[in-house]
């Protein structure tokens, strides 16, 4: 299995980020008690750890042997405060989205831990594990196909009543689902109407409803915008904007629209092939990048501003993102880095504040995995 | 990496200036589609030109009508249930609607070709890319498959597919999103054709891919000279390549200005609002400003100004008049080239 031996190299590999306070709890009780109890504003919510994913690659038919694996996901740590909006940026392919799968518990981790609170989640079963997956939801990227054709709306935000009864006692359960049409913005007499019924904008909102519906910490946005016409994302926007704080949530917002996250979050994380690339606030990462892969990001973004184009220069790219099955030795970057030398073949660079930056307070020190961090001014997408 | 200064010279569009045909021009050209639900008005009399060398950039939502106007000068929409009730389409002076079909289908493919937006729809599966790359040759100029082979590995090149002699005999599928672009704009360019259409080339793309896409097209714009018809609903691509650009609504023109102008001064309140919405950096937590409403359904577009019932400035006469593609001027009444805005009034949007 040398896949285990990946893994813990990854391990070796992550930065050295605050000391997770974790909670023993003996028996679920005090298990569903400690999920339960509130989190101060700005605390951290949800805390990840090395987390590892790595989809199988199987040869044969009858004696299936694994040949490989896709490492979508090969290390990736970070915290989410309460009550901020913590935006993940990246290509497709990078892993932000099973990222996401992992934080809702829809796949298992290879490796690494959630914690919820202080409880690590993937070690979680039964009313403790329900309890998690009650504050934690999520919102999806298509609304035409997150959302059951045979099921009108008031079904399909009722049914969480259903699994999580404690949140509405059965005769409430119309009232309310009609009051978070109200909340999101739809009129509540559309109750028995079906999917088909509405635009693409107003599905959203009704997949919002839903992950609002058992009044979660934390909800988790998987591209909720990118497939709504332009006119109709500011809606949305401002209606996730506007709820955030209403309900005091936290948001986990995964896109691929550098201009967007930027509005919305207050600290980016930057993933390239299943590893974090840089993560700080949003003025770090969007004036003072000092990794080469964000630099590039951010520079390829096309800007909606003609004269921002002239006597700009952009960095452009050359090739495609490596096979996630087969990454690059080393930085996962640097086969398209211009800056790339030996050492980033042989070492995999750290997320952590680069040596140079340590102890100023210089905007440009905050985590980034890049051996050469340095700053470099370059054309911004927002 | 390679850094691409952007201040290169552009060739200077020629054809309109010194008064000759322009390349391509659609007047009044109207399409609908008979459905279930009734008439779906999908374009409803829409003119541009473009003339050699030039961009023009088709900007909007989905269900404006932007890429069902281009399937009707490529010819190639789906007729029934497509009806084009009236207008022109001009190529070089002739009305390619109608031209006998086989006149036309020397025009399409060698004359204008098409670049569509999922490559991987777009090709076919089961072919090699090197025989669907040859077809062109084989099918227009009557070259033998050898040729035709020796032809698809030049042009793989040309458009930067690293070891294209080794890929020529490659399926789709073995291509990368940006690879198999690649051999989309191969394949369009590969009789030189005066006239490219670009159906949201890179919307399936990654940004850093999207780049390479964009510059690679722009720079065989420039060698052949040719004019492309990007659409496209991206405001960001569109300020990066166009040189002049059409806003399109419910199947009508509603802005038309040079790249520059649009983006300082917008003369249409939809252009206006699309622009105000895109998120700026002193905006941050504030409310994104957000055009309310949804796009019209097109079997019901409102009467008098499609975008009546979504504007901030709509009076009673947006409600019953059909504004016309008002001649936009300056203040003092002189006048703005290549402007127009179709709105009762342009004259407050763009004056304040």
């Amino acid at each position: 299995m040398a896949d285990v031996e990946k893994t813990d190299e990854s391990m070796d590999a992550t930065p050295n980020v605050t000391e997770v306070e974790t909670v023993d709890a003996a028996t679920d009780e005090e298990a569903v008690a400690a999920i339960e109890a509130p989190v101060e504003r700005g605390e951290p919510i949800l805390q990840v750890r090395n987390l590892v994913k790595h989809f199988p690659l199987t040869q044969g038919i009858l004696f299936k042997r694994q040949v490989g694996a896709v490492k979508a996901v090969d290390g990736v740590s970070f915290d989410l405060y309460q009550g901020e909006t913590l935006g993940i940026v990246g290509e497709s392919g990078c892993g932000k989205s099973t990222v996401a799968k992992l934080l809702m518990m829809l796949e298992t981790a290879t490796a690494g831990e959630i914690f919820y609170k202080g409880q690590d989640i993937t070690k979680l079963s039964g009313r403790a594990l329900k309890a998690v997956r009650r504050n934690i939801q999520m919102v999806f990227q298509d609304p035409y196909t997150s959302l059951n054709p045979r099921m009108t709306v008031g079904d399909i935000i009722g049914e969480t009543f259903e699994i999580h009864p404690e949140v509405a006692p059965k005769g409430d359960r119309r009232r309310k689902v009609q009051e978070l049409l109200d909340v999101v913005g739809l009129n509540p007499e559309y109750i028995n109407r079906y999917p088909h019924q509405f635009s693409g904008g107003q599905r959203q909102r009704i997949g919002i409803a839903r992950g609002l519906a058992l009044n979660p910490e934390i909800i988790i946005c998987d591209e909720p915008v990118s497939a709504l016409d332009v006119s109709v994302q500011a809606q949305v926007i401002n209606l996730m904007e506007k709820l955030q704080d209403e309900f005091n949530l936290s948001y986990l917002f995964i896109a691929h629209d550098l201009s967007i996250v930027r509005h919305i979050s207050d600290r980016v994380g930057v993933m390239y092939l299943g590893k974090m690339a840089e993560i700080g606030s949003d003025a770090e990462i969007y004036d003072h990048p000092t990794h080469p892969y964000t630099q590039a990001l951010l520079s390829a973004v096309p800007v909606p501003d003609p004269e921002a184009r002239e006597g700009r220069d952009r960095i452009i790219l050359t090739g495609d993102v490596p096979s996630p099955a087969n990454p690059p030795s080393g930085c996962r970057f640097r086969t398209r880095c211009w800056k790339a030398q030996d050492k980033c073949a042989e070492e995999v660079p750290l997320l952590a504040v680069p040596e140079r930056f340590k102890g100023s307070d210089t905007p440009a020190a905050h985590e980034s995995a890049c051996h050469f961090a340095e700053e470099k001014d370059v054309v911004h997408a927002a | 990496m390679t850094t691409i200064d952007k201040t290169r010279n552009v060739p200077e569009p020629r054809g309109a200036a010194d008064g000759s045909t322009p390349l391509l021009e659609v007047r009044d050209l109207h399409v609908e589609f008979h459905t279930r639900d009734g008439v779906a008005k999908a374009v409803n009399g829409v003119n541009y030109t473009v003339n050699s060398g030039e961009t023009l950039a088709v900007l909007g939502e989905s269900g404006s009508g932007k890429s069902v106007t281009a399937q009707a000068i490529m010819g190639i929409l789906d007729m029934p249930p497509g009806r084009i009730p009236q207008g022109q389409i001009l190529y070089r002076g002739e009305d390619m609607l109608t031209m006998s079909a086989d006149a036309r289908r020397k025009i399409r493919g060698r004359k204008i070709a098409m670049i569509f937006q999922d490559a991987l729809s777009a090709l076919n599966p089961v072919l090699s890319v090197g025989y669907q790359l040859g077809e062109m040759f084989r099918v227009h100029e009557g070259l033998s498959k050898k040729d035709a082979k020796a032809k698809a590995i030049e042009l793989m090149d040309r458009v930067k597919i690293p070891a294209a002699k080794e890929r020529v005999g490659d399926y789709p599928h073995q291509f990368s999103g940006g690879m198999r672009q690649r051999i989309m704009i191969a394949m369009a360019l590969a009789l030189e054709p005066d006239l490219i259409i670009a159906d949201e080339p890179t919307t399936a793309l990654d940004v850093t891919v999207q780049a390479q896409v964009m510059d690679l097209l722009a720079e065989l714009q420039r060698e052949y000279n040719m004019g492309l018809i990007l659409i496209t609903h991206d405001l960001g691509v569109v300020a990066d390549v166009a040189d002049k650009i059409a806003v399109m609504y419910a199947g009508r023109i509603v802005e038309t200005a040079p790249v520059h102008e649009l983006y300082k001064r917008p003369a249409h309140p939809y252009t206006r609002g699309l622009l105000d919405s895109i998120p700026r950096l002193d905006q941050k937590g504030q409310e994104l400003y957000a055009i309310k409403g949804l796009p019209p359904n097109l079997t019901r577009i409102p009467s008098g100004c499609a975008f009546n019932p979504r504007c901030p400035m709509a009076q009673d006469v947006c409600r019953t008049d059909v504004p016309p593609l008002h001649p936009v001027t300056e203040r003092d009444g002189s006048e703005l080239v290549g402007r127009g805005s179709a709105c009762h009034f342009w004259k407050e949007t763009i004056h304040g």
